[in-house]
């Protein structure tokens, strides 16, 4: 009984693999179906559309109770409130690649004005997020990308370039401009740490940084034991170092532990990327000074103006387009449709407690 | 069936079990058709984004792979067997369909290549449980993980994208003049295959014996084991071929593609009404409990109840589920008990 329909599937496999052998559908032949790119270019800008009233918001996070994705969503929601709009928070329970499909539909049924959504994968998201555009949904995209002929604009927390550059900066105020300095990364290829480490190292040629030192990359892996050991390794190796940058928020975790519980205490300054709940103890012990994140908070709220914009025709998307984003100001559309945050923001022992996530 | 009852009991008992109006509607699989009518109509005059055909077309695409893998999980389940490693499968083909693409394959030849993996996927669980005599539900387990962990060796934590519109299209797009997916079509031909199989053929029969009472069901000249290895091979073709349908609907292949579907298809086919234990159940009971979780899913969302209270939601229907018959069934043997022999209930 068994034979023969397993029999019968591998001659229909091997009839259909003959077929294709023919001639088929690959990945070259089918290039050109897929250059659809110029989503927004049939729309025409009113740059002096007032805000219109009553417009319907749906923020679609990564994952739905993700503290960090709740600051973003619930300042957005805000926001909304500030040009009479209204917002919601939906979403999945799990940050898998499709997980969010079934509520793009949902609201595209729901005919929401526009869809705030951080990407999970940035094209699982792509087919219900032109449909949403051909309905005159605006898309907007904040913390993770979708592909870009899939949304209007991307809000970026933070221009890598920012990142970097300021990086330096706040560790040349916390060690007068002098002396040795490491970096803390997370993995050898993370794109995102390569990236700023590169701007470091463009800043630190700069003449005012000429008294500053950079001996060593070392990576933690954005492992906790890892990253507290190689601090360690550091200091070993360098008993003169003055400061470590760790742009990862494992890795100036574990290290500001290790300096904390150690005789460096006071002598090695630690800053990078953290965010203020993980920091609070080590700023208000003095072990850490300042540190920088984006805010999510104004992420939220920006992604917020920027689709009200969108939906009142204010802008469409493409480069060099302006609006004005409540208290945050005005902001300009840059290359591929994406609006930068702004710089990060310091946190130090004067605004630490305002900060929670 | 209590093999100490009295030599009175046999001629009373088929009087006892002659169809009454009450017993028939207790059967689960009726239950679960009704509350689908029930939700269905609910949904259509609760909300006016509900029975649109657009709405209708998203919700039933949706369950495109929940639906095909569950009718080969059905007669698993019937047969008192289970397959944990579908999802993983369903993985596997997709993240083996990415990196084909990738080098340049032709659609055309990748599909037949994911059935034939779903053959040889669906082979090693099947053997490990008839040759071995390993229970399916340990073997799937262990296979699971293996599948997955093969998809992530073929395609690490990379997404491929990128696929033919007209492929897209035949995963997305509805059957002209109707809110009817493609892909869900093809679960309506394969449905009735499954439930004329199922129900109407001696192999279905012999399905539900070997569910009821393996031992008996061998002793009566039902090649047990190759029937199951079937099985097991129909599931793993199936969910391969469920690998394309996502990966194209989605257009991503992704090594963690259906992560947990596999407990989505499980309970679709208990809320359906078969018994876990096997030999129960009806196909058509299970194609309701299917469109049950889906347009129920859908209707809360459209509802914007937050995702626990929809998972509460599945969760207790589940339980439910599984409770009535078992509450159903103790009901009507202490009436039997009653009504068959005094003398034998004393």
């Amino acid at each position: 009984m068994i034979k023969r329909p397993l029999v019968a599937v591998a001659l229909t496999a091997a009839l259909a693999v003959g077929a294709a052998a023919c001639g088929g559908t690959t990945k070259n032949s089918s290039g050109s179906d897929n250059s659809g790119n110029a989503a927004t270019s049939g729309k025409k800008a009113d740059p002096n559309a007032p805000l219109k009233k009553g417009l319907k918001l749906a923020f679609l996070p990564k994952q739905v109770n993700n503290p960090y994705e709740t600051i973003v969503d619930n300042a957005g929601i805000a926001g909304a409130k500030e040009f009479g709009g209204t917002a919601k928070e939906v979403g999945p329970s799990d940050a898998s690649a499709s997980s969010q499909i079934s509520y793009l539909n949902t609201l595209i049924q729901q005919r929401q004005d526009a869809i705030l959504i951080a990407a999970n994968d940035p094209n699982a998201v792509c087919g219900p997020l032109k449909q949403a555009m051909s309905r005159k949904i605006a898309v907007v995209s904040y913390d993770s990308d979708a592909a870009k002929e899939c949304r209007d604009v991307f809000i970026n927390q933070a221009s890598s370039e920012e990142i970097g550059r300021s990086e330096i900066k706040v560790m040349s105020d916390l060690i007068g401009a002098k002396g040795k300095i490491a970096i803390l990364s997370a993995t050898a290829n993370a794109t995102n740490q390569n990236t700023w480490i590169e701007f470091m190292k463009e800043e630190l040629k700069k003449p005012e940084y000429s008294g500053i030192q950079l001996v060593k990359v070392a990576y933690g892996d954005d492992d906790d034991q890892k990253s507290f050991q190689q601090t360690q390794g550091l200091l070993q190796a360098y008993p003169d170092l003055k400061g470590i940058i760790a742009p990862t928020t494992v890795g100036i975790a574990a290290a500001a532990r290790y300096i904390d519980s150690s005789k460096y205490k006071g002598k090695v300054a630690v800053s990078g990327l953290g965010t203020p709940n993980q920091m609070r103890k080590f700023v208000k012990d003095g072990t850490v000074k300042k540190f920088e994140l984006w805010d999510p908070a104004n992420l939220g709220y920006l992604a917020s103006y920027a689709a009200a914009a969108i939906a009142s025709g204010q802008i469409t998307g493409a480069e060099g387009e302006t609006f004005k984003a409540g208290k945050l100001g005005s902001r300009t559309i840059g290359k591929d449709g994406e609006v930068i945050l702004g710089p990060p923001t310091v946190f130090d022992s004067s605004n630490i407690d305002n900060y929670h996530f | 069936m209590a093999p100490e009852a009295p030599a009175k009991a046999p001629v009373a008992r088929p009087r006892a079990e002659a169809p009454r109006p009450l017993t028939r509607f207790v059967r689960w699989d009726v239950i679960v058709t009704a509350l689908l009518i029930v939700v269905f109509l609910g949904g259509a005059f609760g909300s006016s984004d509900f029975a649109t055909s657009d709405n209708l077309s998203f919700a039933l695409d949706d369950l495109s792979e929940i639906a095909l893998i569950a009718l080969p999980m059905t007669l698993l389940v019937v047969a008192a067997e289970v397959d944990l490693s579908v999802a993983s499968v369903l993985g596997m083909s997709s993240a083996v369909f990415g990196a084909l693409w990738d080098a340049g394959w032709a659609i055309e030849t990748i599909v037949p290549v994911l059935l034939v993996i779903g053959v040889v996927a669906g082979l090693v669980n099947g053997l490990l449980v008839t040759r071995l005599g390993l229970p399916s539900l340990a073997v799937t387990i262990g296979t699971m993980t293996l599948y997955r962990g093969l998809a992530y060796v073929v395609l690490g934590t990379k997404a491929v994208a990128e696929f033919p519109q007209n492929y897209a299209d035949l995963a997305t797009k509805t059957v002209p003049g109707t809110p009817i997916p493609y892909p869900f079509a093809l679960f309506i031909v394969l449905a009735v295959v499954t439930a004329i199989v199922l129900h109407a053929t001696g192999l279905g029969r012999s399905l539900f014996a070997i569910g009821a009472q393996e031992e008996a069901a061998f002793f009566a000249g039902i090649r047990v084991k190759r029937i199951k290895l079937l099985l097991f091979v129909v599931s793993g073709v199936v969910s391969a071929f469920a690998g394309a349908v996502y990966t194209l609907r989605y257009g991503s292949a992704r090594a963690d593609n259906g992560l947990g579907m596999e407990l989505a298809v499980i309970a679709a086919v208990l809320l359906g009404g078969v018994d876990f234990d096997g030999g129960k159940g009806t196909l058509g009971g299970v194609v309701a409990g299917v469109l049950l979780i889906g347009l129920l899913r859908n209707l809360l969302m459209l509802h914007d109840v937050a995702t626990e209270i929809q998972s509460i939601v599945t969760g207790l229907l589940l339980i439910v589920s599984v409770l009535t018959p078992r509450i159903a069934a103790k009901v009507r043997e202490t009436r039997r008990h009653h009504r068959g022999s005094p003398s034998a209930s004393s």
